[in-house]
């Protein structure tokens, strides 16, 4: 298999780790043979498109359904063997939001604490601190089915956390959230590392990955395409370029001859030269343009993203504007 | 705590959580009594003069032949409540997030199988006092009226549990609330509403040899004093032969639908 192992240097011990993990439905392969290690305390993100086995291997690993083939260990206990002692120490939220619509936030919470067996006082106390860390203080005695996207994601988040897990499964935690929602999301599970806890969480959002994880793993059709560090996975492909459009022709021509190269696009009437977007590298760019007669329509600077890791890994590229424009 | 010591701690949550359900959405357990407490009023003041002069006895004299038909036939209309609230109930995220906690799995049922007990057994309190104010009479004593609520009782844990399973088969919520139809057509095809005597061969035999036919008979013995006979045996036998039933089939159909 074709996996791109970039670092396998851990010094934390493995919360949860994963060798040869197949699962297929009917058929369908829809994980073959997955491998992984993520250190306590680290975020590790599960990164592909729709489809590509995210939500199975969660769906594995946090006991929901049986894997056909390979093991797994989380938190130093077997998946297969020892389930309600690794039901004891995750947490899982999923894409689907987990909340009970027919009780307000803070029964809900306080259902999730009798179900862990806590203390009566310490449910409440729990519940109370948790509606107000998560900004649902508010509408703790609001029905859920009352909430909107981001206040149910927390919720359902909060309910994770009652039980104080220490690996805590995130499917998707931002999908359907609003750019708002979305950045509390992330806040929220920094503050969650910074308290100890491992986090695995899948996503389709290659920012999403790059801004939390310290781990990355590509899946695409039930295999891990690449594994390593977001800064390792962006060494994988070519560095940034420049991307001049002109005016006209007669600009491209004139561009091509002062610049001596770079990759042209007649009909775009874009030439793409190589560059790290540095100011100075920029600067340096256009004052040798300025000098010629070419019309300069639009600059845009190119840093390499997970996006072209994506895309150089395999083949299919992923939505969402990663550019600066400078115009 | 020990595993069993868990088991009841959780049910018990569970059970909280769906009085809490029953609470804020009423319309569902109000229409468990709605349909029997319809019939009641249907065939004891439309139908009950000529019925009851056809029996013999009147009008008041039918409708103390009714009342325990209908009791059964809200045990029965309870059923139904309970299958398409299970049903729900599993396509919500939640039952996911319970899957994945460190709880007693039987727990999401015994809390929904205790839930529903409670809801019919009040609907068969309400049924039966709208019985007495349209002049049901019993000659019961407290021993009479003990056996006749022991036996509902039975009746709806073994039917509840049956419906339970029937809730987790059904693909969505119509069809969990079509699955147990026939549960609610089965008193009224049997001795439920008039004598099974009075019914045409072949009609007559089912209603006499389906299971709420004896159960019905012991009810309306015990608390009116007709004949009993053989049938309180039979009717208990049936009770706890669906009960055991519903209960391994709810038990072997929750296990295997794994997918939320």
């Amino acid at each position: 298999m074709a996996v791109m192992n970039l670092s396998t240097q851990n010094t934390a011990p493995a919360a949860v780790s994963v060798t040869g993990l197949a699962k297929a439905f009917g058929g369908t392969v829809v994980l073959d043979g997955i491998g992984l290690a993520v250190p306590a305390g680290s975020v590790f993100a599960l990164l592909g498109p729709n489809g590509a086995g995210k939500t199975t291997t969660v769906r594995i690993l946090s006991t929901l359904i049986r894997a056909d083939r390979g093991t797994a260990r989380i938190a130093g206990y077997d998946l297969s063997a020892e389930p309600d002692q690794i039901r004891a120490v995750i947490g899982v939220t999923g894409q689907f939001s987990a909340v009970d619509n027919l009780l307000t936030g803070e029964e809900n919470l306080i259902l999730m604490a009798d179900l862990h067996h806590l203390g009566q006082a310490e449910g409440r106390r729990r519940a109370a601190e948790l509606l107000d860390r998560f900004g649902l203080a508010g509408a703790a005695r609001k029905m859920a089915a009352t909430y909107s996207g981001g206040m149910r994601r927390r919720l359902d988040l909060a309910m994770t956390l009652i039980g104080e897990p220490r690996v805590i499964f995130l499917d998707e935690p931002t999908t359907g959230l609003d750019p708002r929602g979305r950045r509390d999301m992330w806040q929220i599970i920094r503050d969650l590392v910074a308290g100890g806890v491992t986090i695995f969480l899948t996503t389709q959002y290659l920012d999403e990955a790059d801004h939390l994880a310290d781990r990355i793993a590509v899946l695409d059709h039930g295999q891990l395409v690449a594994q390593g560090t977001p800064a390792e996975l962006k060494r994988l492909i070519p560095g940034g370029h420049v991307s001049l459009r002109f005016a006209d022709a007669a600009g491209l021509d004139a561009a091509v001859r002062i610049l001596g190269g770079g990759a042209r696009d007649d009909e775009a009437l874009t030439l793409r030269v190589p560059g790290d977007g540095s100011v100075a590298a920029l600067r340096t760019l256009l004052n040798q343009l300025a000098a010629s007669p070419a019309e300069l329509a639009e600059v845009s600077v190119h840093t390499p993203d997970l996006d072209d890791v994506f895309l150089t890994l395999t083949g299919q590229p992923q939505p969402g504007p990663e550019q600066e424009i400078v115009r | 705590m020990s595993a069993p010591g868990y088991a009841v701690r959780d049910s018990a949550t569970m059970l909280r959580r769906n009085l809490r359900h029953i609470q804020r959405y009423p319309s569902m357990a109000a229409s468990t009594v709605l349909f029997p407490v319809i019939f009641l009023l249907l065939f004891g003041y439309v139908f009950g003069g000529t019925l009851g002069a056809g029996l013999g006895g009147g009008r008041a004299g039918y409708i103390t032949y009714l009342v325990p038909g209908i009791l059964v036939l809200t045990v029965a209309s309870g059923s139904i409540s309970t299958a398409v609230s299970v049903n729900m109930d599993l396509t919500e995220g939640i039952v996911a997030r319970f899957r994945t906690m460190a709880i007693a799995r039987v727990s999401l049922l015994t809390g929904h199988v205790l839930g529903s007990l409670i809801q019919t057994m009040a609907g068969v309190v309400l049924v039966t006092g709208v019985g007495l104010a349209m002049g049901f009479r019993s000659s019961a004593g407290l021993a009479g009226w003990l056996g006749a609520a022991g036996l509902l009782l039975l009746l709806t844990v073994a039917l509840t549990w049956l419906s339970v399973a029937l809730g987790i088969v059904a693909d969505r919520p119509e069809t969990a609330s079509n699955l147990p139809m026939p549960l609610m057509l089965l008193p009224l095809i049997g001795s439920g509403f008039v004598p099974t005597a009075s019914m045409p061969p072949g009609l007559r035999q089912f209603a006499e040899y389906q299971p709420f036919t004896p159960v019905t008979q012991t009810v309306r013995g015990l608390l009116t004093g007709t004949p009993i006979g053989s049938n309180w045996i039979i009717a208990i036998g049936w009770c706890v032969g669906i009960g055991v039933a519903g209960y391994l089939w709810a038990k072997a159909a929750f296990n295997r639908d794994s997918q939320p």
